[in-house]
């Protein structure tokens, strides 16, 4: 066999295997699509479940799982980004920070079933948190942590040495070297690394079973103090989140139409994440844009 | 002969256990241009860098001897890093604009600094880039991407950013290499515009230009500085065998 027909062989093997992958992706995203987007109205989005009657929605999961992933961000995101900058900017490279780098590997392939498991014996048992969207939140910290840090040590990274070092020249110190100069050339793709990483909490559900609790009781969305159980805004309440409800209502759904709930659910979880997607992208290229050229 | 502004004695520098610079004695006059040459790997961008502490940033560097920048040890254990480096600015090889407006890039070291008077910053901006000799280029686009503009001009900017910051001494590491001949010789000429306003040091590995603009010229081999002396007498009659093999092209 000559090098030509090899060539041809590799080329075309690869370019099945590709084809391979993009047709499953594109069946998978087509079926959830297909039997979720005609059970979805005004009224599945808004309204909240319903355990034995038909008609129900998912407005509530729905709610929940925006403002878990909005908390589970602000814990995340700060700790991520200090470990980020101390890890790429500051550490040298010793047994400390092999140590830390290690550490993040090992979580970051963690299964999150017993990050969930672990949440649920920590913050759920131990510190009495209870199945509480605060305990759901730490959980998903944990679960996100890893991935964000590496993310943005990957966006710092982007960034040339000869900034930091025309920072340093120009008399700046290393913090506002840092903080002036490479966090706001590395926003945009710190930016995606975020939305990308909160597409992946949005619909992570195995970590939550066992810590935000898998039930949604009715929230008034005219109470605003947090401090009611009722309030939307109330962290100490159980919160079932979207994910979580679509993994419930298959195990154990009870109501006549769970499998159209079930498949609307899918379609709102995947569009979400879609939604995601394009939006860090599109945001990081206009960010991008304005950044640099003020 | 002006005062000394900035002396080395005795400078060894160690990447590790490789001795990169081997007992450099120099010292540098107030004011005017000194170009440093010699071949590559000689050690002169590396002796560039122990001038406003910029080795401090590469792990495993050890130096001794001392550096003194009026008088005030420049590795003393109290010193400033960077303050020094305020006063001792440095342009790159490869130009690195900030990603910001060319306005900003300009006025970045003193805003950070704390200095918030549009009216002031705007008279840096113009006399900084009018100093690097770029202000009529770029002067209708001030608040645009300094990343568009070509690499000369991006050069300039870096240059007109040092300025800003008002230093005393400017450190150039081979400003000119990555560019094409016509930004080289409009750096050239900001240089020679400078030459009396600060104490300028640029390493260069080209000897036409260090011949048209410096006023004293430094040839490095091995990481020793061979000889030093008023550019005219290094190029027409330099008293080491050396410099003149370099300079005559037969290695190098």
């Amino acid at each position: 066999m000559n090098s030509k027909t090899q060539n041809k062989i590799a080329i075309g093997t690869l370019y099945g295997v590709a084809g391979l992958v993009v047709l499953i992706l594109l069946a998978l995203l087509g079926y959830i699509l297909v039997s979720g987007l005609p059970q979805l109205s005004w009224h599945f989005l808004t309204a909240p479940a319903k355990a034995f009657l038909k008609g129900g929605g998912v407005g509530v999961q729905l709610y929940n799982s925006f403002y878990l992933l909005i908390l589970a961000m602000l814990i995340s995101f700060p700790i991520a980004l200090g470990a980020a900058i101390y890890l790429y900017e500051y550490a040298r490279d010793n047994w400390v920070t092999t140590t830390i780098r290690t550490a993040i590997e090992i979580l970051s392939s963690l299964p999150s079933v017993v990050v969930g498991l672990f949440g649920f014996l920590f913050f759920v048992v131990k510190l009495r948190l209870g199945f509480s969207i605060l305990s759901g939140a730490f959980a998903l910290t944990f679960f996100n942590l890893p991935l964000l840090t590496r993310s943005i040590e990957d966006s710092l990274r982007t960034i040339d040495l000869s900034q930091r070092e025309g920072g340093l020249a120009l008399g700046l110190s290393r913090w506002e070297t840092i903080t002036r100069v490479i966090l706001p050339a590395a926003v945009p793709s710190i930016l995606t690394g975020v939305i990308l990483s909160a597409g992946r909490v949005f619909g992570e559900a195995a970590a939550l079973i066992y810590t935000a609790g898998q039930s949604a009781p009715a929230l008034d969305f005219t109470d605003w103090n947090p401090f009611n159980i009722s309030s939307p805004l109330n962290p100490m309440r159980p919160a079932e989140t979207l994910a979580v409800h679509i993994w419930k209502i298959n195990s154990e759904g009870i109501m006549p139409d769970a499998k159209a709930i079930s498949s609307g659910s899918s379609a709102v979880l995947v569009l979400a994440i879609l939604i995601f997607n394009f939006a860090a992208r599109y945001l990081g290229k206009r960010l991008y844009k304005r950044l640099t050229s003020a | 002969m002006s005062e000394e502004i900035l002396t080395t004695q005795d400078l060894h520098l160690y990447y590790g256990e490789k001795e990169a610079l081997k007992g450099i004695n120099l010292n540098f006059t107030d004011k005017g241009i000194t170009a440093l040459i010699g071949p590559s790997g000689c050690g002169k961008s590396t002796y560039l860098r122990t001038l406003n502490r910029m080795n401090d940033l590469i792990p495993n560097v050890t130096i001794t001897g001392t550096i003194k920048f009026k008088g005030q040890d420049l590795y003393a254990p109290s010193a400033d890093t960077v303050q020094i480096r305020k006063e001792i600015g440095m342009v790159f090889q490869q130009p690195n604009p900030f990603p910001f407006s060319i306005y900003d890039n300009v006025i970045y070291g003193l805003r950070i600094a704390g200095e918030k008077d549009k009216e002031k910053l705007d008279a840096v901006v113009e006399k900084s880039l009018r100093q690097a000799a770029v202000w009529d280029e770029v002067k209708d686009h001030l608040h645009e991407s300094a990343l568009a503009l070509s690499g000369g001009q991006q050069q300039r900017v870096c240059i007109a950013r040092v300025l800003a910051v008002s230093p005393e001494i400017i450190l150039l590491d081979e400003p000119t290499s990555a560019l094409d001949p016509v930004s080289s010789s409009q750096i050239e000429a900001t240089l020679l515009n400078l030459r009396h306003d600060y104490t300028i040091i640029i390493v260069t590995h080209n000897l036409q230009q260090a011949s048209r603009i410096a006023d004293r010229t430094a040839f490095f081999m091995n990481g020793e500085l061979i000889e030093v002396d008023q550019t005219k007498n290094i190029f027409m009659n330099p008293a080491q065998k050396q410099t003149e093999d370099y300079i005559s092209g037969r290695f190098g």
